[in-house]
């Protein structure tokens, strides 16, 4: 019986270690990003750069990765609150803005594409893509993850309570708006 | 166990039951395939990682006895080769192209899949659960995918020595325009493609391993077990992951962005050069290869103590439990430990000294460079007074340490010479540099990494490794290694270049023809005394002499509570709890007392 009665609070001191393990993971993307915008600095230094405008299309993507943010914070207080319907519909909905983000992103690399900015000579442009590129796949990843959760959710014969799976992915959601927020800031700023 | 202990440790268990509920315990039916191939016991992860890391150091190390020949024997033939290589030894002799391949995958293979994840794989997953006293891994799916990623980098790595144009010979460091080019040479074809692809798994599976270590050390302690009572084998391998889960996410965007030069046209690394063999100027401009460099290095440095972290943790524990003493300076060891780390990431310039790196400013990287003797030689320093009126026992473990430390203090006094920009533009890219970082990282890691697997063998496997075989090992290895490496100083100062194939048409080395034949005959005896090991290794596995008892070095450590052969899940009852330090030897006319023990009432407590 001690074992039991003690448990919560043995869990609740300690962080859980897959909780951290994304911390780090987290800390270790930052370093890849880190890396490849501190390569764009030290090259838009050098004779030749060509700026780059972003498009229009791009705002409209961050207020949607904002968006979902928001609506993954919710479906996790839902959660935690045993409102299962409505945090069916807010992981739903946050699934939905994930990949309109990812659409959005494409749309702005073909209207760039088709306006002549392509990968080729020097500048602000192949940088765009390469790290665009990889913060989108970031961006796939979690909503794979998003989509594990969401079928769980919907699944009859597992029934879980246990918030560590939305908490972890709702912890890395927030993450890669940021991280979206950060590179959105850095190449409209720094040219 | 007294009662109290027994309710205090269920709290900690049954959170750990809460993280893993299919984990341990072992009455589950284990398969062949659940038991030895996609298992998820750290214990057999850490077998893996050992035997891949073995196969492949076996490969690497067989490339250097190749070139060796070459650069032995560069007037002569052996017509086996040709039996055996086919077109790249044509008529007897290693062809350029081959050589230069032959090269790039010796550093490559040695740095990363023997004394990366071999060494931090193997030791990592074998005794952060077995000393920290965890039934397993924080995440033990996530490391079953590191070994994977592994398995599958190496067939990459391996598949690339197949093919038609041979592998990446660009060098283990792989600079662009070379890398960047096919056209610039046969192994920057496909091979080079192969190379990155290799690496790019490396890195993930090196990724899961470092993360799921960080999170291990410090969230499944079990209880007592605070950080200032781990063995240092525990801090030098979470000071390593958090080295590899910082620069190598670095490494990787350096490798895409090559990968976009090979093959989308962009201009990161490539600009308007002219190329010898199409005649012909590049359509890229305003790329830099230096940016390369930057990133490259910017892994690379935190790299060299990846490899030496591991092995300094390993020499460390096996040095204090055979010196029947306690490590001297546990907190020094730490706080030097931890000064290596932040400076690994200050000083990866000292590289670059030669690439038109402002001088002013390489003042500053050989002023950092110079820091780290600091503590690097607080640690020689804490080992010998270690040794020092110690009750040494000689076991092999325990001769390999003593060994690391004689070829850390060799090689790590050339590091002075080497961070001083002004001697190293006379130094740079000569047998100097070669003799340097082969006897301060690669040997020395080799020798963390045989004490280590020497030592704990007999709880790997339950059974001991044969100790003749051992002894000529080690003497023969020790000698060997001393023998290859210090002409190679010699040869390096009287500016003799690294990386060449030939130098019998150059006059002014000639009088080192001699030399380099010798460093090849020892080259050969001590790849063959190599293969001695690793016939002991199997044979003993086998065959060896079996365990008896629970303890057989009297160490103090949680991993010698564990039965001979433990299951997953490692301790059959509750995790012990800890009480003290790692190192309480010769304490109060005791020889050693385990960290299980509660402290003694008049006893002074750690």
């Amino acid at each position: 019986m001690e074992s039991v009665v003690n448990r919560p609070s043995a869990q609740r001191k300690r962080i859980h270690p897959y909780k951290f393990i994304l911390w780090v993971a987290m800390g270790s993307i930052v370093m890849m990003f880190a890396g490849l915008t501190s390569a764009y600095i030290v090259k838009s230094n050098q004779p030749k750069w060509i700026m780059l405008d972003l498009p229009v299309i791009f705002s409209y993507s961050t207020a949607v990765i904002i968006l979902s943010s928001i609506t993954i914070q919710i479906a996790l207080k839902e959660f935690k609150e045993r409102k299962i319907a409505l945090y069916r519909n807010m992981l739903a909905l946050t699934f939905v803005l994930g990949v309109l983000f990812i659409f959005l992103q494409l749309l702005g690399f073909n209207q760039l594409w088709s306006s002549g900015i392509t990968l080729r000579g020097a500048g602000a442009a192949p940088f765009m893509y390469v790290i665009f590129g990889l913060h989108g796949l970031h961006v796939v990843g979690g909503i794979i993850a998003l989509l594990i959760i969401f079928i769980k959710a919907f699944s009859r014969r597992n029934r879980s309570y246990d918030p560590i799976s939305i908490e972890v992915a709702s912890t890395y959601w927030h993450f890669v708006d940021a991280l979206w927020i950060y590179l959105f800031i850095f190449f409209m700023w720094i040219q | 166990m007294s009662n109290e202990t027994v309710i205090h440790s269920l709290p900690d268990t049954a959170s750990t039951h809460d993280i893993e509920p299919d984990g341990h315990h072992g009455h589950h039916k284990e398969s062949f395939i659940t038991k030895y191939i996609f298992s998820q016991d750290h214990k057999m992860i850490c077998k893996q990682f050992l035997i891949t890391g073995m196969i492949w150091a076996i490969i690497g190390g067989l490339f250097s006895v190749l070139f060796r020949l070459q650069l032995g024997y560069p007037d002569q033939t052996f017509p086996f080769l040709e039996d055996f290589l086919g077109k790249w030894a044509k008529g007897g002799r290693i062809e350029p192209e081959f050589y230069y391949a032959l090269v790039t995958m010796h550093g490559t293979i040695l740095v990363f899949f023997v004394l990366t994840q071999g060494l931090s794989g193997t030791f990592a997953n074998f005794l952060i659960p077995l000393q920290v006293g965890a039934r397993d891994m924080a995440s033990p799916f996530m490391n079953m995918l590191s070994y994977w990623f592994f398995f599958a980098s190496s067939v990459v790595l391996l598949s690339s020595m197949f093919i038609e144009t041979g592998p990446a010979s660009g060098g283990w460091t792989s600079y662009p325009p070379l890398s960047a080019l096919g056209d610039a040479s046969l192994g920057s074809n496909t091979g080079m493609d192969l190379w990155l692809i290799g690496m790019a798994l490396f890195v993930v599976s090196s990724l899961l391993g470092g993360l799921n270590y960080i999170a291990t050390i410090l969230n499944m302690r079990t209880k007592g077990m605070s950080m200032t009572r781990v063995p240092l084998t525990i801090w030098a391998i979470f000071f390593t992951a958090i080295l590899g889960v910082l620069s190598f996410p670095v490494l990787l965007s350096g490798f895409i962005l090559l990968l976009f030069d090979r093959h989308a046209g962009t201009s990161f690394y490539l600009s308007d050069i002219y190329i010898g063999s199409t005649f012909k100027a590049l359509p890229n401009e305003g790329g830099s290869a230096i940016l390369y460099q930057h990133l490259f290095w910017f892994l690379g440095h935190p790299e060299v103590y990846i490899i030496i972290l591991p092995a300094m943790g390993l020499v460390s524990e096996v040095m204090s439990v055979n010196a029947r003493k306690p490590i001297f300076g546990y907190m020094a060891m730490v706080g030097s430990l931890f000064a290596i780390t932040v400076l690994a990431f200050l000083v990866w310039a000292h590289h670059m000294f030669v690439s038109g790196l402002n001088p002013f400013l390489g003042s500053v990287f050989v002023l950092l460079t110079l820091l780290i003797a600091v503590p690097s030689a607080i640690k020689v320093f804490n080992w010998l007074t270690t040794l020092w009126r110690g009750n040494l026992r000689f076991t092999p473990g325990m001769l390999f340490a003593i060994g690391f430390v004689s070829m850390f203090i060799s090689g790590g006094l050339t590091g002075i010479f080497l961070g001083n920009s002004t001697i190293d533009l006379h130094l740079h890219d000569t047998y100097f540099v070669v003799a340097h970082f082969h006897i301060v990282m690669g040997v020395s890691a080799f020798f963390g990494m045989f004490a280590g697997i020497y030592h704990w063998f007999p709880k790997m496997f339950g059974r001991y490794l044969n100790n003749t075989m051992a002894y000529i090992h080690f003497w023969v290895t020790l000698a060997g290694a001393y023998l290859i490496f210090w002409p190679m100083h010699y040869e390096g100062l009287a500016g003799m270049p690294r990386r060449y194939y030939d130098f019998s048409p150059w006059v002014s080395f000639n009088n080192f023809q001699g030399l380099n034949r010798f460093i090849s005959i020892v080259s050969i005896i001590v790849f063959a005394v190599q293969l001695l090991f690793v016939f002991n290794f199997f044979y003993s596995v086998f065959k060896g002499r079996k365990v008896k008892t629970q303890n057989p070095w009297g160490a103090n450590t949680l991993e010698w509570t564990t039965p001979i052969n433990p299951g997953h899940g490692n301790w059959v009852g509750e995790i012990p709890e800890v009480h003290r330090w790692a190192y309480d030897y010769g304490k109060e006319g005791r020889e050693f007392v385990p960290q299980t023990e509660p402290v003694g009432a008049n006893e002074q407590k750690h």
